[in-house]
């Protein structure tokens, strides 16, 4: 599903260089946050779409992208719009690519990830070294958005970012 | 809980409403609310403390994600209100027991991890049946909620399920121990059904859920769990209510002083 974004091009650089508070190699661009920005009267309305609601990282992420308009001169508001609800499917390409390079498996198709984190099957690929002979450790992970697994060829644990959708 | 964004407007026209509708709405919203914020609450107590990394984990993952959801209704509900001294905070921590709309069945402590897994799973059960209801409200605001909730609930049940099937059908202690909680919570499963004037009022109006259409499917549902689990469904005919008129059990004063220690010690303060 593609997104519904409304961004105007000479405030993309700005948005592009505040990331994700938790996940550092994620810009909010690629997580796919951000709905729209608009420069109106010398005020950039931003309205951003929360990832999980009790997710902290959002209030992080709003107070950042205000100072990163301050520092390019410009006063942002903004505004959380819960409709549309954020999916997963709207991490961008090189979002998913990023995330893999952190070390968090990126999510899978909603079947798939029903398989890995219900029926157990061996799907999720280890980050560290590609194998899928992994196992879930917990469907809870270190924050809201991600589930632990093992892997079973290098025993090194990872997180696999759940789907949403 | 205080940052400088704003949440959507709804195009309901609050304008528009009487001061009586307004007054339903403003308590439906708490009533759902309270739930979400009692329960978080009672996971919260479990951070650090839960029987094994991973289940502490959930359990304040699971926390987090209703004091998300809370933030969003009593962001809504203040702005209901049309009283100014009225926030998100302030409906958090300044309310008073008898002002407080959640159901007994959240309220009931963590007892042990068999009784937190079935409070859990009682709820979440009638969580997500409730949700799925309150997405098609007439209410955009609420429905909004409701869609971005359901996912995250969707998690929660599969948690709780998933435990009691495995504390159910597992060694004869848990057995034991879970049918325990089962049997002593099954009382509480009642009031989640019970409706209240603002309820009604809202049923009517078409933005509340009529709760009562969802009491049989909510019973097959965990019904359906408990005997996957080898557990008894329990018989008993009696059943507790009164959380949603503000008439809570011995336990709520506690929570509450914990809760609200910091805004009653500290006024006005901030993180
Ligand atoms: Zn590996």
């Amino acid at each position: 599903m593609s997104i519904i974004q409304n961004i105007q091009p000479h405030l993309l650089s700005i948005l592009e260089s505040v990331s994700d508070p938790e996940i550092p190699v994620l810009s909010i661009m690629d997580m796919g946050v951000v709905r729209e920005a608009i420069e109106t009267d010398g005020i950039v309305q931003v309205k951003i779409t929360p990832t999980y609601s009790g997710c902290p990282a959002m209030d992080v992420i709003g107070d950042d992208i205000v100072s990163a308009f301050a520092k390019a001169g410009k006063k942002a508001k903004i505004t959380l719009v819960l409709s549309p609800a954020w999916t997963t499917d709207w991490i961008t390409p090189r979002g998913r690519k990023a995330l893999e390079d952190y070390g968090i498996a990126a999510p899978l198709s909603p079947e798939a990830d029903k398989d890995a984190l219900l029926g157990g099957k061996k799907i999720v690929k280890c980050t560290n070294c590609g194998s899928t002979e992994t196992h879930l450790v917990s469907q809870f992970g270190s924050t809201a958005c991600k589930a632990l697994f093992k892997c079973d060829t290098c025993q090194e644990p990872f997180d696999y970012f759940k789907c949403l959708k | 809980m205080t940052n400088n964004s704003t949440t959507d407007q709804s195009s309901l026209p609050l304008g528009e409403m009487s001061e009586g509708q307004r007054g339903n709405l403003h308590n439906y919203i708490l009533g759902i609310a309270d739930n979400s914020l009692i329960l978080g609450q009672r996971l919260g107590e479990l951070c650090g403390h839960g029987p094994s990394l991973e289940t502490d984990i959930a359990g304040t993952n699971i926390s987090l994600d209703l004091f998300g959801q809370v933030r969003s209704y009593f962001q809504y509900a203040a702005q209901v209100s049309g009283d100014d001294t009225v926030t998100e905070d302030t409906l958090a921590f300044m309310r008073i027991e008898r002002e407080y709309k959640n159901v007994l069945l959240v309220e009931q402590p963590n007892t042990d991890f068999g009784y937190t897994i079935v409070r859990q799973f009682l709820f979440d059960a009638y969580h997500l049946l409730f949700l799925r209801e309150l997405e098609k409200s007439t209410d955009e605001t609420l429905s909004a909620i409701a869609k971005k909730s359901i996912k995250e609930v969707s998690y929660h049940w599969r948690f709780s399920s998933d435990w009691i099937r495995r504390l159910g059908d597992g060694t004869s202690e848990s057995h034991e121990r879970v049918q325990e909680a089962v049997t002593d919570l099954w009382m509480y499963t009642d009031e989640l059904f019970h409706q209240t004037e603002a309820d009604q009022a809202m049923i009517a109006e078409g933005i509340g859920v009529d709760t009562s259409k969802l009491k049989d499917i909510y019973y097959k549902m965990i019904s359906d769990v408990l005997e996957e689990a080898t557990l008894e469904i329990p018989v008993g005919k009696y059943f507790h209510k009164g959380g949603k008129q503000g008439i809570h059990s011995e336990h709520m004063g506690y929570i509450l002083s914990d809760m609200q220690y910091m805004q009653r010690t500290f006024p006005n303060m901030e993180w």
